[in-house]
């Protein structure tokens, strides 16, 4: 059976019409939605930096004031991660940098963590996580004060060699039934801090301007 | 097929042909998002406004569409507007959107949508396949945050926790305690908890209708309401 090649043509026309029509309908919710998931997507963003610096210890925009590094020894992950710098009257106060927790029980645990200037943790936060519920996500903030542990440690508190859970000869608690997940939590943020450390003269160089823009508009 | 009434779709898409209970379609969101009610509820509605808006599109074009062309057509605009409504929902419910995550843009791939599309509304005309639509996705839906009711009251002993993300901050207040310092199932949130509620609830509703087929048949009510 032989298809005319008017029929042919015909459908083909056809498809062709209902991919235009197909592609129009997502470009014009693409255009009047995009504005506003930016927006959603910045204060998401802001409100997650708020929670680890206090707003009233920064005047800058923190979310625009960026800059990419990539290590993917100590940040965990070969792919570029965010460090968000805050600073009062130009003066740095202290960051948040994205990192990754690349042996969780399930994969990938991303983090946000934030280190004031001198090197202190101004608090840990998952971001995203596939651990086993009802053990390995007490690491949640919502789910238990686990992460709030952080808050305040360096590397000289305590020393390198107790950034350990407490089943390794630390001082951090792991939780009944599930010690990988906050194994890799607590030695993610240990590196975070190693990173810091070492990068420490160069982490908040670097004007707004030279930072790369984001696609996000100012609001 | 014999024209069905309105009721008769409507009776289909609810319970006699129920699109998770029945058919056992759409198992992939179904087990995967009904760790909670408010989640079940998420999805549900997202592939409601799919089925309904891809039954009537496809009902309104069924006589200009050729038959060698016919499904690559409908995959086209099923796709487009299950993109259309997750960004929809990226934009107003930014955090349940981001929950739900991948399962959104998965409810292409549920097979009950290019089901419907294929098997009612590409033969029928737009208000027989709206109501298709609309009844096959609420019984979608209620198999959905039912599913979820039951996973969230065993395994964490709430109903409606994170109303928030979908009700604005007001609905904080609408999460129900149900078991005071409940020490939570595991099982129940785990994959496994969905396969085995899954399986109750089916085994529910065959008992339901085993009971309603032996019952003695009531005056049959629905030779009155004569077929349109």
């Amino acid at each position: 059976m032989t298809m005319p090649l008017k029929k042919m043509l015909l459908s083909a026309s056809l498809l062709g019409l209902f991919a235009v029509l197909g592609t129009s309908l997502v470009a014009f919710t693409y255009e009047s939605t995009r504005e506003r998931i930016a927006q959603n997507e910045r204060d998401t963003l802001v409100h997650s930096l708020n929670a680890l610096i206090p707003p009233a210890h920064y005047d800058n925009d923190p979310a625009a004031d960026r800059i990419i590094v990539t290590d993917p020894t100590l940040l965990g992950s070969p792919l570029p991660q965010q460090v968000y710098r805050a600073r009062k009257d130009g003066q740095p106060v202290a960051l948040a940098l994205t990192a990754v927790a690349p042996d969780g029980y399930s994969g990938d645990i991303s983090l946000l963590i934030a280190i004031n200037l001198d090197g202190s943790l101004a608090g840990v936060r998952v971001t995203t996580h596939r651990e086993t519920p009802g053990l390995g996500d007490k690491i949640e903030a919502a789910r238990s004060d686990w992460v709030h542990a952080f808050t305040g440690r360096s590397l000289r508190d305590p020393l390198p060699e107790k950034w350990k859970v407490k089943k390794d000869g630390g001082i951090f608690d792991q939780f009944t039934g599930a010690t990988v997940t906050p194994r890799a939590v607590v030695k993610a943020v240990r590196n975070a801090l190693d990173y810091y450390q070492q990068h420490r003269d160069t982490l908040f160089d670097g004007s707004d301007s030279a930072v790369p823009q984001q696609e996000v508009p100012h609001g | 097929m014999a024209d069905k009434t309105l009721r008769q779709i409507a009776g289909d898409g609810l319970w006699h042909n129920n699109v998770a209970f029945v058919q056992i379609l759409g198992l992939c969101p179904l087990l995967a998002v009904t760790s909670n009610v408010v989640n079940g509820l998420g999805l549900g509605l997202a592939t409601l406004l799919t089925l309904v808006l891809s039954n009537v599109t496809i009902s309104a074009i069924r006589n200009l569409i050729r038959p060698d062309i016919r499904i690559p057509v409908f995959v086209m605009l099923i796709a487009s507007i299950v993109t259309a409504i997750e960004l929809a929902m990226n934009a107003w419910f930014h955090e349940l959107h981001g929950i739900l995550g991948i399962f959104i843009a998965l409810i292409v791939t549920n097979c009950s949508i290019l089901g419907r599309a294929e098997a009612f509304a590409s033969k029928n005309n737009i208000g027989r396949s709206f109501v298709d639509g609309l009844t096959m996705g609420l019984g979608f839906a209620a198999a959905l945050v039912l599913l979820g009711a039951m996973r969230e009251l065993l395994g964490s002993g709430t109903l409606f926790d994170q109303a928030h993300l979908m009700f604005g901050e007001a609905a904080r207040a609408f999460r129900l305690t149900v078991f005071e310092d409940y020490k939570g199932f595991l099982l129940a949130i785990l994959p496994p908890g969905a396969f085995i509620g899954l399986g109750l609830l089916i085994a529910l509703k065959n008992t339901i209708d085993q009971r309603r087929a032996r019952a003695p048949q009531p005056v049959p009510a629905a030779a009155e309401l004569a077929p349109e």
